[in-house]
């Protein structure tokens, strides 16, 4: 059982490290550390294919692909930030918890707002 | 054998949509040439697939065939791979988007600002091109992709409108598909260790000789739970599906009615790819897969209904129905039959033509009681605005699976599908109760917009439907009654599609 671990461990790494990234991804409420999860988790599974995935008939094709999944990893990535950046400038904080929060409290004052609108139309 | 027009015509319209999103941003912006520029293509996509659809069923013996891009041999090279049944869903895809497109054109027009319709274009051009690659693609690297492209398109889409709920629906979105993405990326890598293949034809015959010789069966159990995960992640099957209405509740109606209608579809049809192509239905049965996505679907139906009924929004509500319609869809690919999955594509083709209209319809009652998107605030906008209250109410009997509309014929395969299965009192059950469990909260919807208002606020008037409007609502409703009324020429077109799938 050890011997099979030691063997494997670039595949131990890398499921160590993906689990890392995705409980960052799923459980922090802070939207950088999620971002962070994500980045994470992708290279743990560049690091699995680039370990498992050699093909002595076709070497270069796992290299083509985890080149094009960086380069997806890097725009998707960009764009996380960017909405973060919006949300932001909206509520002042970059924890998804609190943003709701400020979110549901600038609704009920709205809503408090339109029906004294409406109880003055009344009168 | 087909011609050579017909043979090209899959890579052709993917490669259209692609290059229409790259050039829509150098194009001048005046007299709405960007929307235009969209229209014409996803059109000239529709009419290419109808095309392909008539070479392949006249085309005699093989109703299938492989397109390499390029003429690369196999490990370096790309193929895609057309039948009946990707002719059709892209047929219909395209149509139900140029539908959308046209009849909320006014409402996009008034929720986004004019220097950002540009690039709105751009994103919807991208999901067509991803929706079209997803369909047609017979390789399960640039399946990832293109699920990453639309999953940028796709949340971009709830972003763009400016309101401060948009950004926090934007990124719940864009984390939970991010999760399924990572899932899929983990058993691609998987899979590619244990077959070698990236061509998903290749992959089915390595899997089938690991199974028949019972070897490495754990990490195929693990790479087929992992990958259903993350497709049901991002087609918004129930557990996983709480992102959807955030999403529909607070972003424009042209988003809404692409991302239910169409983004969910796609990664659907992907999952049926995956488990039809590249697994085969005796591995998944094997593999116990089936009865799980049956019991979820099930959970689906039910539990999207009991949500829908607690809403107040008409377009959270809307969402939560979208829920329970993928659940459907799930029941039938868990069904794991040819009859159950071609049923179920024939739920996705009716789905992704009247979830559209609904919304549309929503979108221009809600527009009639001045932009309010309470249930209450709907009641007598039948009469402001006859088109949308006629696509609202034909929608809602579809849904319900009233006969004559579109719900019912696949209401009606689905039940078909599940009579020589044992499964069938469990599935006509939960399809009874969903339908009852629709009808309430449809028909109160349509009673609220049918009452008359009488203290109706006079000094507001909405303005009337344009031309445009009633003309996509009038396409919208002719589809419906086409796919209720003559729906049998198209399920043995699925079911052929699906033998050769």
């Amino acid at each position: 059982m050890l011997e099979k671990l030691i063997l494997n461990h670039y595949e131990i790494a890398a499921v160590i490290l993906s689990g890392i990234g995705l409980m960052n991804l799923l459980l922090q409420r802070n939207l950088i550390r999620k971002i962070i999860g994500l980045n994470i988790m992708n290279t743990a599974v560049y690091l699995l294919f680039a370990a498992k995935g050699y093909n002595a008939e076709y070497p270069p094709v796992p290299a083509g692909l985890i080149l094009t999944g960086i380069v997806v990893t890097v725009s998707v990535t960009t764009f996380a930030l960017a909405l973060t950046l919006k949300l932001y400038e909206t509520y002042g904080t970059l924890n998804i918890d609190e943003a709701l929060m400020k979110m549901t409290l600038q609704q009920e004052e709205l809503e408090a707002k339109i029906e004294a609108q409406e109880e003055e139309l009344i009168s | 054998m087909i011609d050579s027009f017909a043979f090209n015509i899959p890579f052709i319209s993917i490669f259209l949509a692609m290059i229409a999103a790259i050039i829509t941003p150098l194009l001048p912006k005046q007299n709405r040439i960007p929307e235009n520029l969209s229209c014409c293509v996803i059109g000239i996509i529709g009419i290419l697939s109808a095309y392909l659809l008539y070479a392949l069923t006249n085309s005699g013996q093989s109703l299938s065939f492989n397109f390499k891009i390029g003429n690369f041999p196999v490990p370096y090279g790309n193929e895609l791979k057309a039948g009946p049944l990707e002719a059709v869903l892209s047929l219909f895809f395209s149509l139900s988007m140029l539908l959308s497109l046209t009849g909320n054109f006014s409402s996009t027009e008034e929720d986004i600002a004019p220097n950002r319709r540009q690039l709105f274009c751009v994103l919807v051009n991208l999901i067509m091109s991803s929706l079209l690659a997803m369909t047609y693609t017979n390789d399960i690297f640039t399946a990832y992709v293109f699920i990453e492209i639309s999953t940028i398109a796709a949340c971009s889409i709830v972003a763009v409108k400016e309101s401060p709920e948009t950004a926090r629906a934007a990124l719940r979105y864009l984390v939970m598909s991010l999760v399924g993405s990572g899932l899929i990326l983990i058993v691609i890598c998987l899979l590619y260790n244990l077959t070698g293949h990236l061509i998903m034809q290749n992959m089915h015959i390595a899997i089938q000789v690991l199974v028949s010789a019972k070897s490495y069966i754990m990490p195929l159990t693990v790479s087929l739970a992992l990958i259903t995960t993350g497709l049901a992640v991002k087609s918004a099957l129930y557990p996983f599906s709480f992102w959807l209405p955030d999403a529909h509740g607070s972003s424009t109606n042209l988003s809404s009615a692409i991302l239910s209608g169409l983004v969910l579809k796609g990664h659907i049809f992907l999952l049926i790819k995956i488990f039809y192509r590249v697994f085969g239905l005796d591995v998944i049965h094997a593999l116990r897969m089936d009865t799980v996505i049956f019991i979820l679907g099930l959970l689906a139906m039910i539990m999207g209904s009991v949500h829908a009924l607690r809403q107040t929004n008409v377009k959270r509500m809307i969402a939560w129905s979208s829920v329970a319609q993928v659940g459907y869809i799930f029941l039938g690919v868990g069904l794991n039959t040819t009859a159950g999955i071609a049923a179920a594509c024939l739920h996705i083709i009716v789905h992704a033509c009247v979830k559209p209209m609904l919304i549309t319809a929503a979108g221009g009652l809600s527009n009639a009681a001045g932009h309010k998107k309470g249930l209450h605030a709907l009641m007598g906008t039948f009469y402001s605005n006859v088109w949308a209250g006629l696509g609202f109410m034909a929608g809602a009997f579809s849904m319900m699976g009233i006969p004559a509309f579109a719900g019912f014929a696949s209401k009606l395969s689905l039940t078909m599908a599940s009579f020589d299965h044992p499964v069938i009192v469990w599935s006509l059950a939960a399809l009874a109760a969903s339908s009852v469990l629709n009808a309430l909260y449809y028909v109160p919807a349509v009673i609220v917009i049918l009452t008359h208002n009488k203290n109706m606020n006079n000094n507001f008037s909405a303005p009337p439907p344009t031309r445009l409007y009633k003309i996509s609502m009038t396409c919208f409703l002719a589809l419906n009654f086409y796919l209720g009324l003559f729906c049998m020429p198209l399920l043995r077109l699925i079911t052929r599609g699906v033998n050769v799938l």
